[in-house]
């Protein structure tokens, strides 16, 4: 439907609407309306938001992070091969979940939702390892209580677990949704949003390997 | 990246809306994401081997070096997975990147250098204290 037609009809619908206002005129697009689709901007702006709130995160753990309070410091807690294969983890749900989007682009549903799949199944094993981590943290006596060091360590870390876990939350809604409807245009436009949260926790992780585990263990 | 673009357009043949291409390559392609992986997975392993592996006898050298990994790194995740680039949204998401990257500039850095003087010149006992007392 060309901008001239659809000009045509609202004048149409319009003139129809000034005579009998409180119908409800319908206007019914046959595609979507435009190109420049608003949502994955605003996505961004949020994305963008929530970079903030990693920073000043990252600024706690920056001023907080040698303040051990007599207590364990990051070299005495952190086992790195631990987290390397998280690191893995998380690379590789970032790969397969573009591996989705691809077979998106194809209209294949059935295989998005297979890398979809393979997707969720890297982000748990990710955030299992990390609950294990913690889990042993506070075991060996290590808690958030402990010292000013570990509060921001796990507020750090915390945040972005639970970013992971939500994306988990929703990648299942999205792949009920997909295997339900198909590859609609608006699971499309939700896959791509999930598509950038998920590569930005990948980014947000970078971050945190770095400055908190490996700079951490110097 | 044309042959990606070619598959783009054939795969979308039949149904009418592959009009969100129009701002450059919204999804990537398999090429993208596949050199974007073994680029990441290449700066992810030298640091880990760096620390890991007692490289630099100076730890600072270290985490300098770390450091730059990581930042080459997030650029790599931009462009191959996340797909910046200056045409995505007329430039909107760039701008909103950038003007981003200024706030977590001036957050991180602003922080690091009020507490820093905080630390060392109000700390009870501190070294600043001592040496005034002698």
């Amino acid at each position: 439907m060309s901008s001239t037609t659809i000009a045509a009809t609202d004048a149409a619908h319009a003139d129809a609407a000034l005579e009998k206002p409180d119908r409800g005129t319908v206007f019914y697009l046959r595609e979507e309306h435009h190109p420049e689709n608003g949502t994955m901007l605003g996505f961004w702006i949020y994305l963008m938001s929530d970079c903030l709130i990693f920073a000043v995160l990252f600024a706690c753990y920056g001023v907080l992070g040698r303040n051990y309070a007599a207590g364990p410091s990051g070299a005495d807690l952190f086992d790195l091969k631990l987290v390397a294969i998280n690191t893995t983890f998380l690379l590789f749900s970032s790969i397969t979940y573009g591996f989705a989007m691809l077979e998106m682009v194809k209209n294949r549903a059935g295989t998005t939702l297979a890398w979809l799949f393979v997707t969720l199944l890297f982000g748990l094993a990710f955030l299992g390892l990390e609950l294990y981590e913690f889990a042993h943290l506070i075991h060996e006596g290590a808690t958030p209580q402990r010292s000013a060091f570990l509060s921001s360590f796990f507020a750090l870390v915390g945040t972005h677990g639970l970013h992971v876990a939500f994306g988990c939350v929703w990648l299942v809604t999205l792949m009920v949704q997909v295997s339900q409807r198909g590859l609609i245009p608006e699971n499309r436009r939700r896959l791509m949003c999930l598509s950038l949260f998920w590569h930005f926790l990948d980014v947000v992780w970078i971050g945190v390997f770095t400055f908190v585990y490996l700079m951490g263990t110097l | 990246m044309a042959s990606g673009t070619d598959a783009h357009a054939a795969g979308h043949a039949g149904h009418g809306h592959d009009d969100r291409h129009e701002g450059g390559e919204a999804h990537g392609s398999m090429r993208g994401y596949v050199t974007g992986f073994l680029l990441s997975a290449l700066l992810t392993a030298i640091p880990f081997w760096i620390v890991m592996g007692d490289v630099f006898r100076e730890p600072t050298t270290a985490a300098i070096v770390v450091m730059v990994f990581a930042v080459i790194q997030i650029f790599v995740h931009m462009i191959y997975f996340l797909h910046m680039n200056s045409k995505s949204e007329n430039g909107w998401t760039l701008l909103a990147l950038i003007f981003t990257g200024v706030l977590v500039i001036i957050t991180l850095a602003g922080s690091f250098w009020v507490m820093h003087h905080l630390n060392t010149n109000m700390m009870p006992g501190g070294q600043h204290d001592m040496e005034q007392m002698r």
